[in-house]
């Protein structure tokens, strides 16, 4: 199956769909969009229906972040006392320049642009949402890597005081993911500030959060409060808790199964019950941009 | 009295049927009806396996026999939740996809099992009838104990599917093993007292 640019086979459809959010958010000119809005190449199968946006109510009372319960709506259900000021981010290990930034400071330095992903997650469904976000590579670049940096780990806040999830050793608390240098200086891959125009909600790991569009969603952490560039391979909070069922790469892959699961189709959200499941496309539908970095690598093996 | 005691426990058994139905209607199963309505219809399956085989050691507890009366009805209704639960899968969330349901069953552990569960299901809802139990008169017991691997793989199926170990799927299994744990000790007491 061809995959299109996303620019290539809806733009009317989106960008009709883009206004309109914009509008229904009023704010058009808001202060958030500053920069250029980027639409970059989702995934695109043939079907205009599967890179409708998905609604805002679903994109922000249903998902994953276990810190917060192991159940879809408890994220949106416990975190909104969540306090997110201050926020500090610090970025150290393999750097000449270890930096601790406010989220202030990021705002106002890496002006965020909106992007939007698909976001596929590894239980099989998916979303497409407009994100507001800068490249990771840009904040990187500002710590000075040195040539020992070969992976870069993102962790998360740890606060069993206000959240709930980290009481219980579901996970390695505080949740911690990784990726090679070269994903992470990709420019795909964005820290997140926002989203459907506005500020990143609690829920969706407010202040500021990865991701990484063409890997499985658990590896875009939110609520990130370090970046540490390494030399060797993190192990991430789920690697940690099933090594044998979630790999450090993680790429979406069709041909490569969950040991439990299918993860050929995937069932996008709130298309509701008569909308059938769409063939999973490999690397989420941007392999044009990223199929280069895994050239050689056995993926089955590298999952 | 008598009378409306087996069409009230049926109409009771109906509930969760009604509710499922209802919810399908008016669009209130949420961001992924289909797995609602798959994970409803298997839990319930579950509650009823439970609830199944809670009637034979009521029976010993309470002297009643009525619980052995609506058995057969509640095993009935663990076939038809879980046939509600399959054909979800097959036809609401695979649209009849034969080549991936035929691979999932075969290369997936929780599909397997859940698969070979309901299986194991069809031979006791065919001998559920007076009729067979006087046909197969002391082998209908031995067959029927097949329901407590149905329940064992019931329980696995659930927790298998879960992405980590959750807490929901473990209690069904703590249950069933307890529900279980029940019959053999009740037998060997019953066996030494003679």
């Amino acid at each position: 199956m061809k995959i299109f640019k996303y620019s290539e086979i809806t733009p009317e459809n989106i960008y009709k769909n883009r206004r309109k959010f914009i509008k229904n958010m009023g704010l058009a000119a808001g202060s958030m969009f500053i920069g250029q809005n980027l639409v970059t190449s989702a995934n695109a199968n043939t079907n205009k229906e599967e890179l409708k946006l998905t609604d805002y109510r679903y994109v922000t009372t249903y998902n994953n972040y276990y810190e917060f319960g192991t159940g879809k709506s408890n994220p949106v259900e416990r975190s909104q006392k969540f306090k997110t000021t201050p926020w500090d981010v610090v970025i150290d290990g393999e750097v000449e320049n270890p930096i601790k930034i406010s989220m202030d400071e990021i705002l106002e330095m890496f002006p965020s642009e909106e992007r939007i992903y698909k976001l596929r997650c590894v239980e099989g469904w998916s979303m497409v949402i407009p994100w507001l976000g800068f490249p990771l590579n840009k904040i990187l670049k500002k710590a000075l890597p040195t040539n020992k940096a070969k992976f870069v780990k993102f962790i998360s806040v740890l606060d069993p005081e206000q959240m709930i999830g980290q009481r219980f050793p579901i996970l390695d608390w505080p949740y911690k993911e990784g990726l090679r240098i070269d994903e992470a200086m990709h420019d795909l891959t964005i820290l997140v500030t926002g989203l459907y125009g506005k500020k990143l909600p609690n829920q969706n790991g407010a202040p500021l959060r990865l991701m990484v569009p063409w890997k499985y969603g658990f590896k875009s952490s939110k609520a990130i409060v370090n970046i540490k560039l390494v030399d060797k391979m993190p192990t991430s909070s789920w690697m940690k808790a099933s090594p044998n069922e979630y790999g450090f790469y993680s790429n979406v892959n069709p041909t490569v199964d969950h040991p439990r699961w299918s993860q050929a189709t995937e069932r996008v959200i709130g298309g509701g019950i008569i909308s059938p499941r769409i063939p999973t496309t490999m690397f989420n539908g941007y392999g044009d941009e990223v199929a280069n970095l895994y050239t050689g690598m056995d993926l089955k093996k590298y999952f | 009295m008598k009378s409306i005691f087996k069409p009230g426990v049926f109409t009771l058994c109906l509930i969760p049927f009604f509710i499922i139905t209802y919810k399908i209607f008016l669009n209130k199963l949420g961001p992924e009806p289909v797995k609602e309505i798959t994970h409803f219809t298997g839990e319930w399956t579950l509650i009823f396996i439970c609830i199944t085989l809670s009637m034979s050691p009521l029976k010993r507890f309470t002297n009643f026999a009525f619980w052995i009366k609506i058995r057969r009805m509640l095993g009935l209704f663990v076939f038809f939740y879980a046939t509600l639960h399959l054909l979800t899968y097959v036809v609401i969330d695979y649209r009849l996809d034969w080549s991936q349901i035929i691979d999932d069953v075969v290369k997936k552990k929780f599909i397997f099992i859940g698969f070979a569960a309901w299986l194991l299901l069809i031979p006791l809802v065919l001998t559920s009838s007076q009729k067979m139990i006087i046909v197969l008169k002391h082998n209908w017991k031995r067959l029927h104990k097949l329901i407590y691997i149905i329940a064992i793989f019931g329980s696995l199926h659930f927790i298998w599917l879960s992405k980590t170990i959750y807490f929901k799927p473990l209690i069904y299994l703590i249950i069933i093993i307890f529900l279980l744990i029940l019959r053999i000790n009740f037998k060997r007491i019953i066996s030494k007292t003679r």
